[in-house]
């Protein structure tokens, strides 16, 4: 894919538009991954995409309309005959409850800037580390399978109200799961990363070969309710659920767990943890960082409005100090609850933190008897009143006694709410860098810290290994 | 029968396939394929009957794949030149060469006939993408002010979504194959909000390989389950919570067919067996080397894998390494007897030819294994609904699909439903709620003592089964009939303390 100048398209398509009001927006991705398994390469590739999406909207009779075209994206023709599209659409919708004016004002300076672009180059140092890695693993007797990615997405936004806006989203990730040759001890480890550069390979290498040698012992547990280490990934495993599932519709609408208890109210400003807790998103995070605008080439409802384009994002506080500070709303629904400043978008990055300042290794040095839980997996929703979830352990499950890690376990499948840990949680341990098991294909940027749930239920034993 | 969008014929396909195959073939690639794919999507979701989401979008690329020095490589990208398509064979080449020291065992394809210049659509009767909109909408306005008027109804939502796929393949054997499909399904949901909290229903209209006449009265009555959905909703909300225990169950395919593609069809592919997902959705407990020996269920299972049955969400005419559409089998009288597979494994475990169950979601992606229609045979004498119903003393009857996990080996697993009724004597008792069933895949299928008949069997599925890294959604459908299970563990989901 040339390095073609984008802007200059997004330029002629906004002003080829002939409908009330236009949103152009173009995102070019590249990416190179590679995937192994049982110390092998299995998979490889190099991928470039381009896309655009044109929202035209139209004044109707009893309101604004709205037509959302997304196509691939090779030529500046390409791009117009999206205009063309959208434009026909838009008087043919119904009218949109979430019509708003569009966003104004701000160039960014960068906008006639190209794509940032990756390829096989920048995996070559990586390629070298896992081929240095498989051989130690053989030399050990032991297995890794895994999966390297990393994409950089350059998104332009423009609209007819003269905004323009440009942002390129880096993302990096690296997880590798060891195996003994029974296939019943199991590790994971996973790093996120923006440039690949700041990847230890090695050191990632060093921590399973640690966690084998915890695993070399085992026994088996019952079902039933034991005091947990939940170190910071599958802590964010658990709260991310509860991220996306903030909608103040639905919870003004007595749809979600954060439905207040007379119809019509939220459970904003209840305390929902002992512990201080704040959990943030933050596009400026300098580690995580995310377009500080909306980008929606389609309307989530309840969430986002495709009318929300180009709005400006900052950090927003959910909860803080424990207590439930805010909801996700669409730039009408705030506007029509009365909210003011801001508008509290959620960015894709998670930043828990509260104030704890033990290590996992602290942590577990403070437990008499109970179970560190590494990787939760299959989550999902069973009761959505509670935000009950369940899912499974996996690769790692250790049991501690008397301070230290002396064997792994069997697996469990749990039923919990993220709500319900919250509130039972009786420590946090320091806020890390951490990469979720389970939701790490969308979510790669968070901070976390492990929490201690005195009572973590396990539903039935897991035979899987 | 509908014919090949022209739109898509007239790309230069045959073009991109000569200059990246000539290509890849001169860098010295054993093999070399390319494929274009396109991808229309049409998504509109009212809520109480208002407009919330509209978006159509589509996907144009092309990717080439290729075996260099016996390592894979493989590139993409969206420009449907000649030059690209060389391009892209080069960076597929220079990709190969990057991951050749971490290859430890050369890839070779099983053989596959050549399948030259063939096309093949699939059966439906109306494109979505051709109906006018305002039809569109005016049908998903009137099914949703219908469950609006009803007193038990406090919220609606109604969600359609519409595919159509293009795909054409070639590989430097000869092969080349152009195909299209079209996929719908439409979803409706009811909500009451009582002092007590709140209930969901929703529809159990199974996603389709069919077009728009799926939504007008052909094979679903979409006007009758919505004329019902309001009086079970408010039965539902007032319903008594299960007591946990252990159950016998009658299960609807609208639930079963779920449980059979988390637990069976997940479970044996051959992918999995061989460790290439145990990172990420993880191996199976099927092992290879229990081909021919593993007891899976009882002597009344039987299924098969295919990609023929018509409307179904995974048939093909050709899959996306150029092997023609098959019918295998996967488990018969309870004992494993078949995985499925792509071209490398089938040649790496000596099948002799793949059964072909390979498939990339889009151009950007590489294919993968990924499962075929997997469908549990009925009983050609089996009973009716009431027939198995009557054979139990106390039990749940379970019709639709809600919540579902299952574990990475896809043994353990916990399933809820739409709705639940008590059998007591033989007989309907009324509706129950917050059931969730926790079984074991043998212990579960080794407790089906028995399967409906013809009569109750239905042809269900999922649009978007994921799986592989970078992620890939697949469309796939699993038929089966009502069946009855003894003796199966029953949690209460509202107990505990949230």
């Amino acid at each position: 894919m040339n390095d073609i100048a984008v802007s200059s398209w997004v330029e002629q398509a906004v002003a080829a538009s002939t409908a009330r009001e236009c949103t152009v927006i173009v995102q070019e991705s590249h990416e190179v991954n590679l995937r192994w398994a049982a110390n092998a390469l299995t998979t490889n590739g190099s991928m470039s995409q381009r896309t655009a999406t044109v929202i035209s909207t139209a004044e109707l009779a009893d309101g604004v309309s709205a037509a959302s075209v997304t196509g691939p994206l090779a030529t500046a023709e390409d791009l117009l005959e999206l205009v063309r599209q959208a434009d026909a659409a838009a008087p043919g919708a119904p009218a949109d409850d979430e019509a708003q004016p569009l966003v104004s004002g701000q160039a960014d300076e960068d906008f006639d800037h190209p794509a940032y672009r990756v390829g096989p180059e920048d995996f070559s140092g990586l390629a070298l580390d896992l081929g240095t890695a498989f051989e130690r693993a053989a030399a050990a007797g032991h297995l890794l399978f895994g999966f390297a990615e990393y994409r950089r997405t350059t998104t332009w936004l423009a609209n007819s109200a003269g905004l323009r806006r440009r942002a390129v989203e880096p993302m990096g990730r690296l997880e590798v799961n060891a195996k003994a040759p029974d296939l019943i001890n199991s590790a994971w480890v996973g790093a996120q990363s923006t440039d690949f550069t700041d990847v230890d390979v090695p050191a990632m290498h060093d921590e399973l070969e640690k966690r084998l040698g915890w695993g070399s012992t085992r026994v088996d547990l019952p079902a039933g309710e034991y005091e947990t280490i939940l170190p910071p990934g599958a802590v964010v495993d658990l709260l991310v659920y509860a991220y996306w599932t903030m909608s103040a519709r639905d919870a003004e609408q007595g749809q979600n767990v954060y439905a207040g208890a007379e119809r019509g109210t939220t459970r904003i400003g209840e305390q929902l943890s002992t512990l201080p807790i704040t959990i943030a998103s933050d596009p400026e995070h300098q580690q995580f960082q995310q377009p500080p605008f909306v980008i929606l080439p389609s309307s989530a409802p309840g969430l986002a409005s495709v009318f929300d384009n180009g709005v400006p994002v900052g950090r927003v506080d959910w909860v803080k100090d424990g207590v439930l500070r805010n909801l996700v709303r669409t730039r009408a629904g705030f506007a029509r609850s009365g909210g003011t400043g801001d508008l509290p978008f959620p960015s894709e990055n998670l930043l828990v933190d509260a104030g704890g300042t033990a290590d996992l290794d602290e942590m577990i040095a403070g437990t008499k008897r109970g179970l560190l839980l590494t990787c939760l997996w299959y989550i999902r929703e069973v009761d959505p009143q509670t935000l009950l979830l369940t899912g499974l352990t996996r690769d790692g499950v250790y049991l501690i006694e008397e301070g230290r890690v002396t064997a792994a376990v069997n697996n469990f499948r749990f039923n919990e709410s993220p709500i319900g840990l919250l509130r039972r949680a009786t420590e946090a341990g320091r806020s890390e860098h951490t990469l979720c098991r389970e939701w790490n294909d969308w979510f790669t940027c968070s901070l976390a810290p492990a929490l201690r749930i005195p009572d973590f239920r396990m539903s039935t034993v897991s035979q899987a290994y | 029968m509908p014919e090949i969008d022209p739109t898509f014929t007239a790309l230069p396909l045959r073009e991109l396939a000569d200059a990246a195959l000539s290509r890849a073939a001169s860098l010295g690639a054993s093999h070399a394929d390319i494929r274009v794919v396109r991808t229309q999507r049409l998504h509109r979701m009212l809520r109480d009957a208002r407009l919330e989401a509209s978006s159509d979008s589509s996907d144009l690329g092309l990717s080439v794949r290729v075996i260099h020095e016996g390592s894979w490589g493989f590139a993409a990208g969206v420009t449907l030149t000649t030059a690209e398509a060389q391009r892209l064979a080069d960076q597929a080449v220079a990709m190969a060469t990057v991951a050749r020291p971490l290859v430890s065992t050369p890839v070779e394809l099983a053989p596959e006939p050549v399948h030259a210049d063939q096309t093949w659509v699939s059966s439906y009767d109306i494109d979505p993408f051709e109906v006018p909109e305002a039809d569109r909408f005016a049908r998903l306005l009137d099914l949703s002010e219908r469950l609006l008027a009803a007193d038990a109804v406090h919220h609606a939502t109604a969600r359609l979504l519409a595919v159509k796929e293009n795909t054409f393949y070639a590989d430097l054997t000869g092969t080349s194959t152009t195909q299209q499909r079209v996929r719908i399904e439409p979803d409706f949901q009811a909500v009451n909000v009582g002092d007590g909290g709140f209930a969901t229903m929703n529809t159990v209209a199974p996603p389709a390989g069919r077009g728009w006449e799926y939504l007008t009265g052909t094979a679903w009555d979409f006007e009758e389950e919505i004329a019902h959905l309001p009086e079970l909703l408010a039965e539902h909300a007032k319903a008594p919570s299960i007591e946990a225990g252990r159950y016998d169950l009658v299960i609807e395919p609208t639930n079963l067919w779920l449980t059979i593609h988390e637990s069976v069809a997940h479970g044996t592919e051959l992918d999995r067996a061989l460790g290439y997902e145990a990172a990420y959705a993880g191996t199976s407990f099927a092992t290879f080397d229990q081909l021919g020996t593993l007891q899976y269920g009882s002597e009344h299972m039987n299924v098969t894998g295919d990609r023929v049955t018509e409307h179904g969400l995974a048939t093909v005419g050709f899959d996306d390494e150029g092997v023609a559409a098959q019918t295998f089998d996967i488990i018969k009288d309870g004992v494993l007897v078949g995985y499925q597979l792509n071209r490398q494994m089938a040649q790496e475990k000596g099948f002799g030819r793949s059964n072909g169950c390979a498939y990339a979601d889009s151009a950007g992606h590489i294919p993968l294994q990924r499962m075929p229609n997997v469908s549990l045979a009925p009983d050609p004498q089996g009973p009716d609904v009431a027939g198995l119903i009557a054979g139990i003393d106390d039990g749940i009857y379970v019709i639709g699909n809600k919540s579902w996990s299952i574990d990475m080996q896809r043994y353990n697993f916990q399933f809820t439903g739409q709705r639940f009724f008590r059998i007591k004597d033989g007989r309907l008792a009324g509706q129950v709620k917050d059931v969730a069933y926790q079984a074991t895949t043998t212990e579960f299928w080794g407790s089906m003592d028995a399967v409906g008949g013809p009569d109750t069997y239905l042809l269900a599925g999922s649009l978007n089964c994921g799986k592989g890294q970078p992620g890939q959604g697949a469309p796939v459908s699993h038929g089966c009939p009502a069946a009855r299970f003894r003796n199966v563990n029953v949690l209460n989901t509202a107990e505990g303390d949230n």
